[in-house]
């Protein structure tokens, strides 16, 4: 039974504790429609392992496994090993994170597995905050995100730093596909999932996830707030396959919507606009977003 | 095959023979000879598991972990700073039930940074969860090693363990060792068969869901009740292995296997209560001052958890003067093993006098000089009631 | 076939080491009640495309026997998803009655 191509069959059941509008349960409820019944998924802590497992309750119709907030990768590696052993290679491991769990506590976890090559996929859904524990910012949050530790305020617009480039470190460590993916763009995210479960190595898929309460967004812009993310730059989809990028959309940054459309539908930017534009913080996140979609066009087009 | 060996290749030939799908391993010394030499015979296919080099211990742990959600026996070994590492995950396996296997080759915790033995390590993961055994000589690390899986693979007890033994003082030392055939070591330990925890798309289930507080709390009760229920297995385990494979070589181990092992207890005017390798020394010392009509007897403690509570109290009750020796410390309060052991004499009607003895933290030698103080000093009544042996 | 242990402690069922069947027993959890809004599916305007089942983050789309999609009352949490995706507007949200 298939709708738009989809399998009908939810692995990941109804009745989780999601807010409403959610776009990480969104993106995990599609997700495992490609990666299921033949998987084993490793979950980190964070707001989908809450509520999607509250015992005695179970959202998942798949093998998963959780543990603690930093070690899913390391938890798969021995997923991994201990499937080949029994034979069972054709199983899929699927390890899934959050920004926090992946970006920053994970990272040392990550970067192990995928130096050591283990024949995992793993998806991070991205909503560039720690949102479970209460919107505290992570190395995923964009530069000027007012979060509950990087608020905006009298001396301060939000946090200072840039997003970690986690993309360019996972291809470092020679990864055979990496892309970045948005809820918002679904049969693009499928793609992408479907690729990199498909490819042997270890893999990568980087999905923006919009969050109704961290992103200070109404439940139903869930999905044109992701969207506006691709169309102005700010998240682009793109492709690393075998070290070769390939930016997927936009095409380039003749065609982009300001940044602006997009920030002004989040309360997290609201004090870049309230009581008056900040100008200057406004130019140099354009300019990133330009920047940024130029220097992908250019791998792209030079095939590097 | 008797042979004399390292007791750490001691260890690596058990793990060889317990044959583990998934072994992941961090190097720390004094570990470092065991991962070595399961690392050789991966490469030399004598052991056909698959052998993860962990980016660190905690990533080690966490892979054994996977492994045996699994479905599959995983082994892991590590020291000190190490065991430290793991500490969130260890409170995680045990709580997941999950019977993973582990060396612990004892060595003192940082800081100072101090690579030398102690007890400290792995006596700081008592509330772990795991079931913790202390070994004296290599063929007791060899057979302790079996016994560990055979322990926590029981349907009654599905934990994990871990072996300890002294990190340099026995870890790097030649002793002689009867390692048994592959044949015979399968007659006693069958093929890992698990009870609760598989990762199967046949049959899928959630492993580590959120407990709240409704639940959490019985959750924690069926875990104590399992590693308290574990003593009864332990000691069957114990006593099948020492029936299977009598003592071949002479004062290698004990005749029977037990949760304690009595040294000249039977008409001691002092005993001694301590764990490891120092227990060697001390029936050393036992002897030469047995010579001089010094009557001093040794309870040397193999399983420190599950604390044998009720054994020790009816074991040491009617002495009248016990020294605990402990290699670990508990800062702000009373030596641990000390601390554990008078706890146990409470509610007995014949308390000895006990008394506490702080020894070779930080790889200090304990000398024979040592004992042979802890003994008089004790007898005579001499000295604080908790003492440095500096 | 694995033995989760089931067993009580006092009035609480537990497994070995809090193990489940992975057999989406949230479903017990009718999260419908959560809604302060729900969708109202105008079917002659609806083309069946499905776009709005995609984006469900609840599967809390169905598709009736004439092709047309609904909502499921039991779980809808009211987010309006549904509503700014569809393609050709027909799902309005309104206040929930109840």
């Amino acid at each position: 039974m298939a709708i738009l191509g989809l399998d009908e069959k939810e692995y990941f059941a109804r009745g989780h504790r999601a807010c409403a509008g959610c776009g990480e349960s969104l993106a995990l409820r599609l997700l495992m429609k490609v990666a299921g019944p033949n998987v084993v998924v490793c979950h980190c802590t964070g707001c989908m392992e809450v509520v999607s497992t509250p015992y005695p309750e179970t959202a998942w119709e798949v093998p998963w496994v959780h543990s603690a907030f930093e070690n899913n990768s390391a938890v798969a590696s021995g997923v991994e090993r201990a499937l080949k052993h029994l034979g069972k290679e054709d199983t899929k491991v699927l390890v899934l994170g959050g920004d926090g769990g992946t970006y920053d506590i994970g990272l040392q976890c990550l970067s192990g597995a995928f130096e050591r090559g283990h024949n995992i996929t793993y998806v991070c859904t991205d909503n560039e905050a720690y949102m479970n524990t209460g919107i505290q910012r992570s190395g995923a949050t964009p530069f000027g995100a007012s979060t509950t530790t990087s608020p905006a305020g009298k001396v301060s617009n939000g946090k200072h730093e840039g997003k970690k480039d986690l993309m360019h470190i996972l291809a470092a460590h020679g990864s055979p596909y990496l892309a970045t993916a948005s809820v918002g763009y679904h049969t693009d995210f499928l793609r992408k999932v479907k690729t990199a479960l498909e490819t042997k190595g270890p893999t990568f898929v980087n999905v923006m996830v919009p969050c109704v309460p961290g992103w200070r967004i109404e439940p139903e812009a869930t999905i044109k707030v992701a969207k506006l993310g691709v169309e102005t730059g700010a998240t682009p989809l793109y492709e690393i396959i075998a070290g070769k990028h390939k930016l997927n959309m936009p095409v380039d940054s003749s065609k982009l919507k300001p940044v602006e459309e997009y920030l002004k539908m989040q309360g997290r930017f609201r004090h870049l606009f309230k009581p008056e534009p900040k100008t200057a913080e406004l130019q140099a996140i354009q300019q990133g977003v330009k920047d940024g979609i130029d220097r992908l066009k250019k791998l792209s087009d030079l095939g590097l | 095959m008797k042979e004399v060996m390292e007791a750490s290749h001691a260890i690596a030939e058990a793990v060889k023979a317990v044959d583990p799908a998934v072994i992941a391993a961090y190097p720390i010394t004094p570990q470092t000879h065991i991962v070595e030499r399961l690392s050789e015979y991966v490469a030399n296919g004598e052991l056909k598991g698959e052998y993860i080099n962990a980016e660190s211990e905690f990533a080690a742990i966490s892979a054994c972990l996977g492994a045996q959600a699994t479905g599959v026996r995983s082994y892991t070994s590590t020291s000190s700073q190490g065991l430290a590492l793991m500490h969130e995950i260890l409170y995680i396996v045990s709580g997941m039930r999950l019977p993973v296997g582990m060396t612990v080759v004892n060595r003192a915790l940082s800081a100072p940074i101090n690579i030398w033995n102690d007890h400290q390590d792995s006596i700081s993961e008592r509330d772990s969860g795991w079931i913790q055994l202390y070994v004296e000589t290599a063929q007791e690390a060899y057979d302790m090693t079996l016994m560990q899986y055979k322990i926590c693979e029981d349907k009654r007890v599905l934990l994990p363990s871990m072996v300890c033994l002294d990190g340099f003082t026995l870890s790097h030392v030649y002793e002689p060792v009867d390692i048994l055939e592959k044949a015979r070591v399968d007659g006693f330990l069958p093929k890992y068969k698990p009870v609760h925890a598989v990762l199967d798309p046949k049959e899928p289930l959630t492993q580590g869901p959120i407990g709240f507080p409704t639940h959490y709390m019985e959750f924690r009760k069926d875990l104590v009740d399992a590693i308290a229920g574990s003593e009864r297995v332990i000691g069957e385990v114990m006593a099948e292995y020492s029936r299977m494979f009598p003592v071949s070589i002479k004062d290698s181990r004990p005749d029977r296997y037990y949760h304690y092992e009595e040294y000249m207890m039977e008409d001691a005017d002092v005993v001694l209560v301590a764990m490891g390798s120092v227990c060697g020394t001390i029936k050393e010392v036992i002897d030469e001052l047995r010579g001089k009509g010094v009557k001093a007897g040794l309870l040397k403690l193999v399983t420190y958890r599950p604390f044998p509570n009720e054994l020790i109290a009816k074991r040491l009750s009617g002495y009248r003067k016990v020294a605990v020796v402990d290699k670990a410390l508990s800062p702000g309060n009373t030596a641990p093993l000390y601390t554990e052991v008078a706890s146990a004499l409470y509610d007995s009607k014949e308390r000895p006098n006990l008394r506490s003895f702080i020894v070779g933290l930080g790889g200090r030698d304990v000398t024979l000089g040592h004992i042979e103080r802890i003994i008089n000093m004790t007898l005579k009544g001499e000295g604080a009631k908790t003492e440095w042996m500096f | 076939m694995a033995d989760i242990g089931r067993k009580k402690i006092g009035n609480v069922e537990l497994t070995t080491g809090a193990v489940l069947p992975s057999d989406g027993s949230t479903q017990k959890n009718k999260t419908g009640g959560w809604r302060a809004l729900r969708p109202v599916t105008d079917h002659a305007k609806c083309t069946g495309c499905g776009i709005c089942w995609v984006y469900c983050p609840d599967a809390s789309r169905f598709k009736d026997k004439d092709g047309k999609f609904d909502f499921v009352a039991d779980y809808c949490k009211g987010c309006g998803i549904c509503a700014d995706v569809c393609p050709v507007k027909c799902i309005t949200m309104v206040v929930e009655e109840e």
